[in-house]
């Protein structure tokens, strides 16, 4: 515990929940299949509406004719993107404090002409969806093709047509960064390794998938809408603002979530447009997406094309890294977030946790004809791992360091802190040598290379690779609210004591699986000083629940979970101010420990939570002229001193490569990580669980793949691989506890640590086992295709 | 409507056992078992993912067998029985896989889960001593996103010990 351990009041609590492993009271129903997803809502006089989406990634409509579609049986209307473009204002995905982005105005459909292949045209409204589909078919739309920006690689040549008439160019923005004497560096530098990186572009792939109910009443003029989301308050701010009304007249519920990672984050056209259709129509309208949907649609992310170069001197010291870094984020920068965040965290992130003095990144965003592109689980993190962590491996290969030890050299060490990043990242506390050490323990790291090197005598090629990283959590206004969105950084918690000793919290997060009701109720029991079955935790209602920015960017438990701890607090001194007038004694020398009114000095039980509650509600009389209760109590919380609450961790794979095939057999994976206190050990450890697989998938099998024409060739899911159980490892997982002093709580994020770091580990593990062959991979996904050519056996 | 979409016209009566009670319908021909379950019955455990057959996220009990449900026409079950995690929760026979699950978090956002927990049922039922990697290779039609598997392996594989205990006493 640090210096500020007097502020850490609430890990010191009795009864503490605090780094109890305790299940998830709401998996409960889930288990049993009485969960409430988006398409188990049936309204009275619900429509579900079907989108007619562009086959072309880029045509002009010349004409529609929907006369047919309107008399297929079912149908109530067929409303065009013209027709509804007149319904709402359109949107702009541009952010301030990204100086010179760019982006078109955005429809909830196409209007003139569409822009990616699946953009939505034209919504049939329908009695089910199956109808919807069968009268989707009749629509008759007359198309002119229009030249296909495919390639974000020519996407700014002269000579490439500019997709949007009101820009001058494809170029959506662009940073350009430089701190030190790189070009001196790199002459001085005793070894430059140079790589191209190739991170190809793949999704979400949420079991659930994107699904909105909107709920229309004219009455009262008021918008009900049930979106499987991970951010309610913004979504009601963009629904009100783009329909033209009160925000308070428009309400945001969001029950379960089945998978979101930053999929379920931004602001779809086509479900803003199914909530533009229930206000035209003053009526319930259901929008599910399908699978197919799902690809041509959800947020697509990465696909970066990276030149990267690092000098080191003979001692594996980085003299200077240097990189370029280009994506395509298809025809729109999405909105509100922008689609400039993933390029701009890669340019902030490359390379920090290293001591680097020279460095200069260039970032380069455009658009092209594909599906958009935009922030996903780890924003950016895992490409700057790749770029990092694939030029330090291959900079120890030349100088025949062993990894571990180049890191170890090139590492901030742990009593290095506060300090800024070359970027001007601000690290509070780190443990980047501490992991290291538990990570070489935990996987036995002298024992796995002796293992490989007699494996490797007899032909068998397994590889280590080691990535660490850092990672961006409890993102203070820094994120977007500078840049002018209305997207909350701050969070709030309402603790409200009911007449039986009861505490319901109601609290700005979103709960989406990863368990963010089960740790504030964690939290409120433990400040409170009651049993967590006494706690009912509501989210996913901006009628009802303080505002809010949602889960995401690793935020929920920091910053939230503040809020709760603190409102805790003041709720039981307030509890305990009652308690002590009925008891006639200092509210000071009370305390309450599962749910009764204690001496504070022996722990004497003298009265009980539900008796004060009982005299507060229904004997007030019996109190003092000049005393009230309080028993609803609000506390904020916002990370001021920091702009984001760096983490950090490491991360190994240990997998064996085919030489014959190409395939790769995923062995064992590890991962040390550092997110300050941990309230839940074991959620904790499966939210780094699931980031390592989603990181895992992208290092070896997802990949959105597109033609020179704009046309995705895998849209479902026996064409895009996902992992799946039989090819993912045991991953063992384990922690180095540096808590921030921002908070009282001291808990920073976890939520996306594994997915920034594994990709990166199983390339290097990759190229360790490649390394007899003297073959290098560094285009991700890697395929065994990708290795064979590395290996010479394929012809690229 | 058009000639390609005729064959899919009509709807059908059918009749069968679901959850264990005697259930007649009339059902368009084309409508899949998901759907019914889902639309027609109020079923909305059984999840549907992908519409294609991969995910497993509509696993239900046909004549006690497992099958995904979005790939077959609800009159392909008539005479049949069907039984949905809703079924197989209230009568008992998942209860010590859905502790496993809950005690070792092997489920997060909870929507793939009834498919597996079905799958995993008879995975136990089939292997009675089934160890991971075969746990892992059984499981390897249903996909989730969230736990990255390991906390779900762990959660059968408990199970397994737990049965397995019990065959010995």
């Amino acid at each position: 515990m640090n210096s500020q351990s007097e502020n850490r009041w609430v890990l010191d609590r009795p009864n503490s929940y605090i780094g109890r492993s305790v299940p998830r009271p709401n998996a409960k129903r889930l288990l049993e299949g009485r969960g409430h997803f988006v398409d188990d809502i049936v309204l009275p006089r619900m429509l579900n509406v079907v989108f007619v989406r562009s086959p072309y990634a880029h045509a002009r409509i010349l004409s529609i004719d929907t006369t047919a579609a309107q008399s297929y049986p079912g149908i109530t209307a067929v409303v065009t993107g013209a027709q509804l473009a007149e319904r709402h204002e359109p949107w702009v995905g541009v952010l301030k404090h990204l100086q010179g982005i760019v982006s078109p105005p955005q429809y909830a459909m196409a209007v003139e002409k569409a822009c990616w292949q699946g953009e939505a045209v034209v919504a049939i409204l329908a009695k089910t969806r199956a109808e919807g589909e069968d009268a989707a078919e009749s629509v008759q739309i007359q198309w002119q093709e229009l030249p296909v920006v495919a390639d974000a690689k020519t996407a700014l040549d002269p000579d490439t047509p500019v997709i949007h008439d009101s820009l001058e160019n494809n170029l959506c923005w662009e940073r350009n960064f430089a701190a030190g004497d790189v070009d001196q560096a790199f002459e001085t530098a005793a070894v430059v390794v140079e790589e191209t990186f190739d991170i190809g572009r793949h999704t979400g792939v949420t079991v659930e998938p994107r699904s909105i109910v909107a709920d229309y009443q004219p009455g009262e003029g008021k918008l009900t809408v049930y979106q499987s989301t991970q951010a309610p308050h913004m979504m009601q701010n963009v629904f009100a603002k783009h329909l033209g009304m009160n925000e308070g007249d428009v309400r945001v519920v969001t029950k379960d979530v089945g998978g979101s990672f930053g999929i379920k984050v931004h602001v779809y056209a086509d479900e803003f447009a199914a909530v533009a259709l229930s206000k035209m129509f003053q009526r319930p309208v259901k929008f599910i997406a399908d699978r197919l949907e799902s690809f041509v649609t959800d947020i697509h992310a990465r696909d970066h094309l990276v030149k990267a170069r690092m000098g080191v001197s003979k001692d594996g010291k980085i003299q200077a890294l240097e990189f370029d870094d280009l994506t395509g984020i298809g025809p729109y920068s999405m909105y509100p977030r922008t689609s400039g965040i993933e390029a701009n965290q890669i340019v902030n992130l490359t390379g920090g946790a290293y001591q680097i003095e020279n460095y200069k990144a260039a970032a380069k965003v455009v658009f092209q004809n594909k599906n958009v592109m935009c922030q996903y689980r780890a924003v950016g993190h895992p490409v700057a791992c790749l770029i990092a962590e694939g030029l330090i491996d291959e900079a120890a290969r030349q100088l025949q360091m062993d990894p571990v030890d180049i890191r170890r050299t090139n590492l901030y060490p742990d009593d290095s802190y506060p300090c800024k990043s070359i970027t001007g990242m601000a690290f509070e506390n780190l443990s980047h040598i501490q992991s290291l050490d538990k990570l070489l323990d935990m996987m036995d790291y002298d024992s796995l290379r002796q293992e490989q090197s007699e494996l490797r005598n007899r032909g068998i090629y397994r590889g280590i690779g080691l990535a660490t990283f850092i990672e961006v959590t409890n993102p203070s206004p820094m994120f977007y609210g500078v840049g002018g969105a209305a997207i909350s950084a701050q969070d709030g918690c309402t603790l409200r004591l009911d007449a039986k000793g009861n505490v319901f919290c109601a609290t700005g997060v979103t709960e989406q699986g990863q368990g963010t009701e089960t740790v504030i109720a964690q939290i409120v029991a433990t400040s409170v000083g009651v049993a967590m079955e006494n706690v009912r935790v509501i989210t996913g209602d901006t009628e009802v629940t303080p505002y809010g920015g949602g889960t995401w960017a690793s935020r929920g438990c920091g910053i939230a979970g503040e809020a709760a701890g603190q409102a805790g607090r003041v709720l039981r001194e307030n509890i305990l101010d009652v308690a002590g007038v009925i008891l006639q004694t200092e509210s000071t020398a009370l305390d309450i420990q599962n749910g009764n009114i204690v001496d504070g000095g022996d722990g004497e039980v003298l009265t009980t939570l539900e008796e004060v509650a009982r005299v507060a509600y229904y004997r007030p009389d019996t109190f003092p002229e000049d005393f009230q209760s309080e028993l609803v109590v609000t506390r904020h919380y916002v990370p001021r001193d920091y702009p984001f609450a760096f983490t950090n961790g490491i991360q190994a794979s240990y997998l064996e490569v085919d030489n014959e095939t190409g395939l790769i057999r995923l062995l064992k994976h590890w991962c040390v990580e550092d997110c300050g206190t941990i309230i839940n050990p074991q959620l904790v450890d499966e939210q780094i669980r699931g980031g390592i697989v989603q990181g895992l998938g992208a290092a070896l099998f997802e990949h959105c793949i597109y033609d020179t024409e704009g046309q995705l060739q895998n849209g479902t899911m026996a064409d895009y691989l996902v992992p799946m159980a039989t090819e993912m490892p045991d991953i063992d997982c384990a922690h180095v506890v540096s808590m921030t002093r921002s908070s009282e709580l001291g808990a920073k994020g976890a939520g996306e640590a594994g997915t920034a770091g594994a990709p990166a580990a199983v390339m290097n593990a990759l190229n360790d086992a490649l390394t007899p062959f003297n073959a290098r991979v560094t285009a991700v996904p890697l395929t065994p295709q990708k290795i064979l050519e590395a290996l010479g056996t394929l012809s690229p | 409507m058009s000639d390609s979409l005729a064959v899919l016209k009509g709807d059908n009566n059918i009749s069968l056992t679901v959850n264990g009670e005697s259930i007649s319908e009339r059902v368009p021909v084309r409508r899949n078992l998901a759907d019914f379950l889902r639309l027609d019955l109020g079923l909305t455990g059984t999840h549907v993912g992908c519409e294609h057959g991969v995910c497993g996220a509509c696993t239900v009990r046909l004549d006690g067998k497992i099958v995904r449900s979005c790939l077959i026409l609800a009159i392909q079950a008539d005479g049949k029985r069907v039984d949905t995690i809703e079924g197989l929760s209230d009568d008992g026979y998942l209860e010590d896989l859905q502790a496993s699950f809950h005690a070792r978090n092997g489920l997060q956002c909870g929507f793939c889960t009834p498919g597996i927990l079905l799958t995993a049922a008879e995975l136990i039922e089939t292997h009675p001593d089934a160890d991971r990697e075969k746990i892992r290779e059984f499981l390897s039609g249903n996909y989730c996103r969230c736990t990255g598997y390991h906390a779900i392996v762990d959660a059968i594989e408990s199970v397994v010990h737990s049965r397995q205990k019990k065959r010995e006493l």
